[in-house]
């Protein structure tokens, strides 16, 4: 059951014909296809990845349940309109490479996009299929065609026009920095990304844990884009080493900001300094960046708890949970101050950590944390909450219930209640605006700054957002960024 | 990149190195520190730059022995190179013409004060300084610190060398000789550090110290660093890591500090272990 995607691709003659057979059996009658994976039982003492993926068959039989929509609603609801349809129809047709190379034209990271896009808000949110069933799975359909082509090691570079001996600075290695980088390479620009961390891909390296999105998959994508002559610098923290104004005058035509939002959010809340208490942020940093699971072999540490309480509702709290699961911890609850509907996490992921067994604590709110002699967490101290009017992001609010105060007990706390922007590059680049809560303002069509010469997009700019959205803001930047470059003498 | 140009042993424990740092070397400015990381394992570690170079691209950090990180570190010679060095990070000092000011350094905490002595002097202000090791043997950078100041006070804990006493008590006999003093700076261990701003609170001394808490990332990304100043709690590697001493909760540091206490034994020993191991193969 374990095998892995590798071994089948390499191990299996496809026969096209056998395959196609499932073609001529009645469309509406496949079911959608269940991605195989590990059970919760096994996956909750390892850092594998969860889901194994499709085999070749079960992607043609999945392919085949699209009934190639005129006008796909499904592409309107890809931030990046990948042409779903098409690609689709080449993965019915056995031909995996073609489909790979078909969503490469739109998006530059499938086998991330195909992992973690909430695709059920997006793509397969609006397939006509789900009017009455299921949409077709086009995220594993996506990552099917991206791991067939890295697999097999038949990844193409794309075409490089002609160098245009135009420089540009990119801040930030995540997602935006990435497709702008690759976007302006291959229109023969001299791209250099500055990253401050020592690896490359931002969250995708940092937080995203290593069971729901394997390292080795983001490094294949760094070495795509560097394979289009991109140069990464990493250990550069710009407005340190280098401030926005040094690369500007440094002789770079263009700089794109796309530092993401890495400051994270505290509740401000007694006993918060304790130790034990850390930030999502820094947990996932440890486990995964710093590789603290495979401690003492790697030599960053991190709390080998027994009791873990994560606040908040998002990704990044799910995460955190799974995460601390997987470190060795008996029992985890995931304390939210709103109900499971109003969660923002995904719901695969929902489920996938409910199936692990933790803990949903909903419609609680800690209001302390308390401490032993030594300093360390013993508890918290929490409301609960009931829902009240609706606010400003138009769920409704929760209020404390007076008197509902109880007691949980945890010896490490995780906090994921959100991060905004980084302010290390607003506050040494002068003439950058930003918003109130410190996003950098850009043009919604250009990504421009206000700033001559810069721009930005990605979470900098959205805050907090999405993968497939900081890579649509990059290629926004990307096109614009060409425009100006190309039009200046 | 990151190549070791120079090793000296200070002292017991206690190495300097001169790495190759060309982009560093140019920006640092006092009170400023790197993140090292030895190898693909390896844990990042934060150093301040103890003195710099820009026009040979050079920079120097001085580090203690204390755990697995920093005695894998000792071992490396002249000529290795280091994974990763990332810097300068933290803000700098803030260096003005004060008028008379004192800087003290305790133990490794002379290595992070030499700089900041060096660049008040070149502000013209006087400078007094104090330093003070366990015993003589541990005193470090002397010469240094007696070129950067207009006076040098020295005391060990054992009385081998210099005042026999803590670097507290030269500061009190200092105060109490009616010396007039406009701004204090001190480093060195979390508990030296306290004593000072106690001794200088009731002295109305402004009193600038610099924390070291355990750092992951050291750009304001994590939080590992927080501190509590003041009432607020804020992030050191970038907040900092210089902070007014008569706000500091000192105590909510140490006890921070202390928080890997089990897993750096752990991974001491399993260094140990494998040290062993690859000596007998040698010997075989
Ligand atoms: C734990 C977690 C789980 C998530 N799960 C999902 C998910 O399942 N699906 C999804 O779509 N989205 C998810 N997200 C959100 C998604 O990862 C982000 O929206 C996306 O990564 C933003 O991309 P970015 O390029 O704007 O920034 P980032 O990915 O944050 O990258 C920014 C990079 O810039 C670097 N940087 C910052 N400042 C500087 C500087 N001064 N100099 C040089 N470099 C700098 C940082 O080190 C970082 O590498 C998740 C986020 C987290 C934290
Ligand atoms: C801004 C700053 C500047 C510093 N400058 C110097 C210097 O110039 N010379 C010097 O000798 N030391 C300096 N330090 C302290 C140095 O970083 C630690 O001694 C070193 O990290 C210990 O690592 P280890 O693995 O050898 O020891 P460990 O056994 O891992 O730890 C020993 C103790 O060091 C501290 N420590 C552990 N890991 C870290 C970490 N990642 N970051 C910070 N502290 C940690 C903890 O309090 C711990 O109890 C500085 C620290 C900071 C924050
Ligand atoms: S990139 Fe995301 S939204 Fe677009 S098709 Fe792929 S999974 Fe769907
Ligand atoms: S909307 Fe659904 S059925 Fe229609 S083309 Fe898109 S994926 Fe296929
Ligand atoms: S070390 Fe991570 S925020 Fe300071």
């Amino acid at each position: 059951m374990s095998e892995s995607p590798n071994a089948i691709f390499s191990s299996l003659e496809i026969n096209v014909d056998r395959l196609m057979e499932p073609l001529k059996k009645k469309k509406e009658k496949i079911p959608r296809q269940r991605i195989p994976g590990q059970n919760p039982e096994d996956r909750i003492h390892n850092f594998n990845e969860v889901p194994y993926g499709f085999t070749p068959e079960v992607a043609i039989l999945e392919a085949t349940r699209c009934i190639m929509c005129k006008k796909p609603k499904c592409v309107d609801g890809c931030p990046v309109e990948i042409d779903i349809p098409a690609f689709i129809k080449l993965i019915q047709e056995g031909d995996f490479l073609g489909a790979a190379r078909k969503i490469k034209e739109d998006n530059a990271l499938p086998a991330i996009c195909g992992r973690v896009c909430p695709q059920e808000d997006q793509c397969e949110l609006v397939c006509v299929l789900g009017i009455k069933g299921e949409p077709v799975a086009i995220g594993a359909l996506e990552r099917f065609a991206a791991d067939y082509e890295r697999n097999t090691g038949r990844v193409e570079v794309p075409e490089i026009a002609p160098p245009t001996g135009k420089r540009v600075a990119v801040v930030g290695s995540g997602p935006a920095g990435l497709t702008v980088a690759g976007e302006l390479a291959k229109k023969g620009h001299q791209v250099t990304i500055f990253e401050a961390l020592h690896k490359t891909g931002g969250v995708l390296v940092y937080g995203i844990p290593e069971f729901r999105l394997p390292k080795s998959i983001v490094q294949a994508e760094v070495d795509y884009v560097k394979s289009m002559g991109v140069q990464i610098k990493t250990n550069a923290v710009i407005g340190k080493i280098q401030t926005v104004n040094d690369l500007l005058k440094n002789g770079y035509h263009a700089v794109f900001l796309g530092t993401g939002a890495g400051l994270p959010y505290f509740m401000n809340i007694p006993g918060e300094n304790l130790n034990g208490v850390y930030s999502a942020n820094e947990y996932l940093t440890r486990s995964n960046l710093m590789k603290a699971y495979l401690f003492p072999q790697y030599d960053t540490p991190i709390a080998r708890s027994r009791r873990v309480a994560v606040i908040g509702g998002g990704n990044v709290a799910m995460d955190s949970a799974r995460t601390a699961l997987r470190l060795g911890a008996e029992e985890v609850q995931i304390v939210y101050r709103r109900s499971r509907k109003e969660m923002p996490a995904r719901i695969e992921e929902i489920e996938r950590a409910e199936e692990e067994g933790i803990i949903f604590n909903l419609l609680t709110n800690p209001k302390r944390m308390l401490g032993n002699e030594e300093g360390w967490v013993t508890g918290m101290e929490c409301l609960k909450m009931e829902l009240g009017e609706p606010d400003s992001s138009g769920r409704r609010r929760p209020v404390p219930i007076p008197g509902s105060e109880f007691m949980m007990e945890a010896d490490t706390v995780v906090v994921a209640i959100g991060n905004g922007p980084n302010p290390l590059v607003p506050n040494t680049t002068p003439g950058l605006k930003t918003s109130k809560w410190g996003n950098i303002l850009a043009d919604q069509d250009t990504a421009r700054t206000s700033k001559r010469r810069v721009w930005a997009g990605g979470d900098i700019v959205l805050g907090a957002a999405t993968v497939i959205l900081a890579m649509g803001e990059g290629k926004k930047a990307a096109r614009s960024i060409h425009a100006y470059l190309m039009g200046k003498k | 990149m990151n190549e070791i140009l120079r090793k000296r042993v200070l002292a017991e424990g206690v190495v300097e190195f001169d790495i190759d740092a060309p982009l560093v070397a140019r920006k640092r400015k006092a009170g400023q520190f790197i993140v090292l990381r030895i190898n693909e394992q390896g844990e990042r570690i934060p150093l301040t730059i103890a003195d710099a170079w820009p026009r040979k691209g050079i920079i120097r950090i001085v580090f203690q022995v204390v755990g697995k990180t920093t005695e894998h570190l000792a071992t490396l010679g002249e000529g290795d190179s280091l994974q990763d060095v990332v810097g300068p990070l933290g803000k700098p000092t803030h260096i003005e013409r004060f008028g008379t000011v004192v800087c003290i350094g305790g133990g490794i905490g002379i290595a992070p004060i030499y700089p900041i002595a060096k660049a008040l002097k070149g502000a013209r202000n006087g400078v007094i300084s104090i330093i003070g090791a366990r015993t003589k043997e541990l005193l470090i950078m002397e010469k240094e610190m007696a070129r950067t100041s207009h006076q040098l006070l020295i005391s060990t804990d054992d009385g081998s060398y210099g005042h026999h006493g803590f670097v507290t008590d030269v500061l009190k006999n200092l105060i109490d000789s009616g010396t007039s003093i406009d701004q204090v700076f001190a480093v060195g261990p979390v508990i030296m550090m306290k004593m000072i701003c106690k001794l200088t609170r009731t002295h109305d001394l402004p009193t600038i110290v610099s924390l070291n808490p355990i750092m992951v990332d050291a750009t304001g990304m994590c939080g590992a660093c927080r501190v509590e100043v003041g009432g607020e709690t804020k992030f050191a590697c970038v907040d900092g890591p210089e902070f007014d001493g008569h706000r500091v909760n000192f105590d909510g540091l140490i006890k921070r500090q202390r928080m890997y206490l089990d897993q750096e034994k752990v991974s001491w020993e399993a260094y140990h272990k494998g040290k062993q191991e690859e000596h007998s193969r040698l010997g075989e």
